[in-house]
């Protein structure tokens, strides 16, 4: 990129406030080294399908007032579902193509991505990258235009259309204010059974995939999604078939946002495009004047 | 130029069997605006998870902002590029660009889940220079800005020295009038440095309109998805800017019987199919580029989309608009031509938001609410019956009342003629 973040900030915030922008920006600054971010390892072989995770996840977070006994119904697995306003994260099921009989589950959530997309997109920085991994959202920032939503290439973010005066985006925060200031496990992670479920810094976590990969041969295709999908994730994946018969989107190792940033970043770069076609059409219309000399227009003003 | 020339407000009676059909539907309109305010999102839109933005986005949003470009194409070729000639359309496409923009702004309003929220991006603490959408708003905030004080000097061309409120507001007129008469003395001086900015920021976000898809790379059908999207959102907005003022300007003589600006209306015509040309060359080439032709047989909704989108909307306007005939034919031809490129780059907008948008997990397919519509529809009618208002009381168009006689060409165009003949 032509210009990053914090170049962009100290140039738009030139003549304004420019402290009170400045430290806010170098502070929502990740690290260049994405392997400290917290991750979560997520291996759908060991996963029972149990969901405890949905169970703890409601009682963590959107307190939906379903019956804890509701989350032992496993019909559910019958459709298809996706993350919502009332569900941050859910399990589906999927069989093997080449093996029906043989069915795994796979949780569904935010995936925290190095270079979110939905981060990138947000007119007010209501949602932002933490510093150890985890992308937040603030509500009192957030204009609710669902831009984020239009820019998620895992279409992860929920809305409460229902909510007339105070709707918000609804997703996963990767339980930022356990695992960051309780020093806890994300509430998922924490009551798992089986330890699907493994919480760490993203580069531990990535050894430990490649190592039950190479240690379990048959067991597991040879994929970590994740590592690469969009330019990295913070949630990663072990899976025995390969990822295109699962939900999880094929994708390049191309950062979402990049193209949109780029444009953006190369339009305003030190301003001076704009400024030089400012200074253009002031020189055009400066040449063109003599033509308006002609008496006859003198007299009406130009709007 | 002369007197007779000079735009004046446009005597009339307001209310006709049109303007009572568009008062019903504006009234309808704020009806479903309002419910949309206090009931949600929910009771009245069909959007959801699935399809974040609908036609409160594609039209109200996209569509109006790209067919607000009138203001800025005329503005350049007039007062910057110094063709005098097009003067007398300045004005109405001013007030359509100013109209145009302030109602971009009231149906953004309805689709925003915080809309009392709608300030944060002008706070320097909330700044995102990455967002595109950032971008986008800021300067349609500062352009909106610019055309207002564009459009003072006319507020005080017509009302200086004679404000006259009635009853308690009596009170206000002094500070009204010498408000009026400083913008007159010291805009005049300045306006340039404004029109040249309005200009600057119109390219700035009419392009950065066509960047905000880009995000989407799996969700974007193939034939709009190209990293020059915001080159041919530019250019289709300067391709529809003449068209859309020539369009309104004949529709206007037609309404207030006037006699339409033929000769300059042709002239300004002669560029559109150069405009259209180009736009459409490029984005010939850059399909090639990318090797997308072949999704243009995939019979999908989207590939017929894509053709109507440029058979219709670019090609069939170029062949109409090539022909003298065409060109010089006011009452029908030129009208229905400038409307086809209207209607197609509202399909460009459409498709590229809504039709090249499919999600990755589809439950069903997007189809505006009822409220939806009405919210629409009315917004439009609210526009046009504004746009009458403000041009029957204020200088804005320079027409002169068609005779109810017809007289040689030469004859009508001398105003010492003209006054005998009234």
């Amino acid at each position: 990129m032509a210009i990053n973040r914090r170049d962009f900030f100290k140039l738009a915030a030139a003549g304004t406030t420019t402290l009170a922008v400045g430290s806010a920006a170098a502070d929502d600054i990740p690290p260049t080294d994405c392997s400290e971010y917290y991750g979560v390892l997520v291996d759908t072989v060991v996963c029972i399908g149990c969901r405890k995770c949905e169970l703890a996840c409601d009682q963590e977070h959107t307190k939906s007032g379903r019956r804890p006994e509701s989350f032992d119904d496993k019909s559910v697995f019958d459709r298809h579902r996706r993350p919502d306003k009332d569900a941050f994260t859910v399990l589906n099921r999927f069989e093997d193509p080449d093996n029906p009989s043989k069915k795994y589950t796979m949780k569904v959530q935010c995936m925290h991505c190095n270079e979110p997309a939905c981060v990138s997109a947000c007119i007010v920085g209501a949602l932002r990258k933490t510093s150890t991994g985890p992308v937040v959202y603030d509500a009192w920032k957030c204009i609710g235009c669902r831009y984020c939503m239009v820019a998620c290439p895992f279409q992860i973010p929920a809305y409460e259309y229902d909510n007339a005066l105070d709707p918000r985006v609804r997703k996963c925060t990767f339980c930022f204010e356990r695992i960051t200031e309780d020093h806890e496990l994300p509430a998922c992670v924490a009551i798992c059974p089986n330890e699907a479920l493994t919480f760490g810094t993203r580069q531990q976590l990535l050894d430990i995939a490649h190592y039950r990969i190479k240690s379990n041969p048959g067991v597991y295709v040879d994929h970590v999604y994740g590592e690469t999908e969009a330019g990295g994730t913070s949630w990663l994946y072990l899976a025995p078939v390969d990822f295109k018969h699962t939900e999880l989107p094929v994708l390049k190792a191309d950062v979402i946002p990049s193209l949109t940033e780029t444009i953006q970043h190369g339009i305003f770069k030190s301003f001076l495009p704009p400024i030089a076609l400012y200074g253009l059409l002031g020189l055009v219309m400066h040449a063109t004047r003599e033509r308006d000399a002609a008496p006859s227009d003198a007299e009406v003003p130009h709007e | 130029m002369n007197n007779h020339e000079r735009p004046h407000p446009i005597h009339t009676r307001f209310f006709t069997r049109g303007t009572i059909v568009l008062t019903v539907l504006a009234a309808l309109g704020a009806l479903a605006y309002v419910y949309r305010l206090i009931a949600g999102l929910q009771a009245t839109t069909n959007l959801n998870d699935q399809y974040p933005w609908g036609i409160w986005i594609a039209i109200d949003v996209a569509t109006g902002v790209a067919l607000a470009a009138g203001g800025f194409t005329t503005a350049a070729l007039a007062d910057i590029f110094h063709k005098e000639r097009y003067h007398v359309i300045v004005r109405p496409a001013l007030l359509t660009a100013m109209l145009g923009y302030t109602f971009v702004v009231i149906g953004l309003l309805a689709d925003l889940g915080r809309y009392y929220n709608v300030w944060h991006p002008m706070l320097p603490s909330m700044w995102q220079g990455d967002s595109v959408l950032f971008e986008v708003g800021i300067c349609v905030m500062i352009y909106l800005t610019v055309l207002y004080i564009e459009f003072l000097p006319i507020v005080a061309e017509r009302f200086k020295g004679q404000v006259n409120l009635p009853g308690p507001l009596r009170h206000l007129n002094g500070l009204i009038e010498s408000f009026l008469s400083v913008a007159d003395r010291t805009l005049g001086r300045f306006i340039s440095v404004f029109i040249i900015a309005g200009v600057v920021l119109s390219c700035l976000h009419q392009s950065s309109l066509g960047t905000l898809m880009l995000i989407a790379p799996t969700k974007i059908h193939p034939l709009w998805y190209t990293s020059i999207s915001p080159l041919l959102f530019l250019l289709s907005a300067i391709a529809v800017g003449f068209p859309m003022v020539i369009f309104e300007s004949l529709l206007a003589s037609k309404s207030f019987k006037l006699k339409p600006e033929t000769p300059v209306l042709s002239s300004l015509a002669r560029y559109v199919p150069v405009l259209l040309g180009v736009y459409l060359a490029i984005k010939l080439v850059d399909l090639t580029n990318r090797d997308a032709w072949p999704y243009l047989w995939e019979g999908s909704v989207q590939s017929v989309m894509w053709m109507i989108e440029i058979g219709g909307g670019i090609v069939l306007p170029i062949i109409l608009l090539l022909q003298e005939k065409v060109r010089r034919s006011v009452t029908g031809l030129l009208t229905a031509a400038t409307l086809v490129i209207v209607l197609g780059v509202a399909l460009n907008r459409i498709n590229v938001f809504l039709v090249a948008y499919t999600p990755l997990y589809p439950t069903g397919p997007y189809f505006p609410s009822v409220f939806e519509i009405m919210v629409t529809v009315g917004l439009i009618s609210a526009l046009v019956l504004v746009y009458r208002f403000l041009v029957m009381h204020l200088p804005i168009i320079a027409g002169e009342k068609v005779p109810t006689y017809t007289l040689p060409i030469e004859v009508r165009r001398t105003p010492s003629n003209l006054e005998q003949v009234q």
